[in-house]
């Protein structure tokens, strides 16, 4: 936002170091710092939709695939639309209709392109414009300094994996979950938001180990 | 007719207690819930909420008429967009430090449920008045649940209230660093959940709380 960005990795850096700096980037993003588990984004459709296996996986690939596409838009937007023209401040605006173009966009190739894609993951995408992950993916790579086009998107994967991750491990625990006796006023919202927090709770023991 | 039984009024005052947002369907937690290990954070970003989901229920309700049913949605957005960068230029303006911090989640208001569940429940088809009242009835009753969990979090994780510190902490205090980290939030909100759950949604089934 207003830190500047600077351009793509450091010149002359050798190879192998952006590659393994990307490395670094995707499993920050979908470990360390789970834009679901610690940062909350996300949770009105994780909430809701984890119930069912099926739908959470379809739910969380688009996610992945949708948030991995906008970051790397975003980013270009960002480089050489809003900061040139010295318009910031109107990101949030341009951000979200980004995001719903390019949902709208998928939505139209998937149709052209494979009927059975399409209804697999047809109802979750009017869901995604709307999702904040997606969002604050793009608004969050912003504020990480020296993020160039390629961290963006490895960033954009990275957190969209995790999201996807995250819904699948609550889904599995669901599951199981539906023989078990619950106390009443715990059922539903309760135990998912203790399930999520014990979760949550593991991802930050790897927080130790990744520093970027 | 008094205030509280028009329609303002009601559309006002049920969403503070009985209809809350937070404790029918825990909705609308996204972006809120990061932020609230500090006080401070929280009732900016609350401040900023309420603005935002009053505003723009009112101003869909004064468009629906003119909007049509198919691109409906992607209006409240930008309408809801609108708003929320006011707030982000005002908190930016008056507390820059407090902005570095919740820059980006402040963006996030945008896409908080509550602004939509709103706009596309109650405003787009009753009049601006009790439109208005609705989203507003609606943002304080989610700010006060996010506000009494930021409260136990800082206290218990910091020792601090709005940054001062507690008197006599040695007496009744020990540091509980979970509750500030992440996993802290989902727990307390579980709470609220279930508390509410058993108190509120269902008056008479209490078979849950201890």
């Amino acid at each position: 936002m207003i830190t500047p960005l600077l351009a793509t990795a450091t010149p002359g850096a050798p190879e192998h170091g952006l590659l393994l700096q990307l490395l670094v980037i995707f499993l920050a993003a979908a470990f360390t710092d789970n834009i679901l588990l610690t940062r909350f984004l996300g949770m009105c459709s994780f909430l809701a939709i984890s119930r069912q296996m099926k739908t959470s996986l379809g739910l969380g690939v688009a996610v992945a695939l949708v948030t991995t596409a906008t970051a790397g838009l975003n980013y270009l937007v960002h480089r050489f639309i809003t900061v040139p023209l010295g318009i910031e401040f109107l990101e949030l605006i341009i951000f979200i209709v980004v995001i719903a173009a390019f949902v709208q966009l998928v939505e139209m190739v998937v149709e052209r392109v494979s009927l059975p894609l399409y209804f697999a993951l047809g109802i979750f995408l009017p869901l995604i414009t709307v999702n904040c992950a997606i969002l604050g993916v793009s608004l969050f790579m912003l504020n990480k300094a020296g993020y160039g086009f390629w961290q963006c998107l490895v960033f954009g994967a990275g957190s969209g994996f995790g999201w996807m991750l995250a819904i699948l491990l609550m889904a599995g625990i669901r599951q199981r979950l539906k023989t078990d006796k619950i106390p009443a006023g715990l059922q539903g919202a309760g135990i998912t938001l203790i399930i999520t927090g014990i979760i949550a709770l593991a991802f930050v023991g790897f927080s130790g180990m990744i520093k970027f | 007719m008094s205030f509280k039984n028009s329609a303002s009024g009601t559309a006002l005052l049920k969403n503070l207690w009985q209809d809350n947002p937070v404790f029918r369907q825990v909705l609308g937690i996204c972006s809120t819930l990061a932020v609230t290990n500090l006080v401070l954070n929280t009732l900016l970003m609350c401040g900023g909420l309420i603005f935002a989901t009053a505003l723009t229920s009112l101003t869909v309700s004064l468009l629906r008429d003119y909007t049509p049913k198919q691109v409906r949605m992607m209006v409240q957005v930008l309408i809801a967009a609108a708003y929320v960068i006011v707030v982000d230029i005002a908190i930016r303006a008056f507390f820059p430090e407090v902005h570095k911090v919740i820059g980006p989640y402040v963006g996030l208001i945008i896409t908080n449920c509550i602004i939509m569940g709103r706009a596309e429940a109650y405003a787009c088809k009753n009049p601006p008045l009790p439109s208005f009242c609705d989203g507003l009835g609606a943002g304080i009753g989610y700010s006060l649940v996010l506000l009494s969990i930021a409260v136990v979090r800082e206290v218990a994780g910091f020792g601090t209230l709005l940054g001062f510190t507690l008197p006599r902490l040695d007496l009744w205090w020990h540091q509980w660093t979970i509750l500030v980290m992440p996993p802290g939030a989902f727990f307390m909100l579980a709470l609220v959940a279930w508390l509410a759950n058993s108190f509120v949604v269902k008056p008479a089934n209490t078979g849950g709380a201890k």
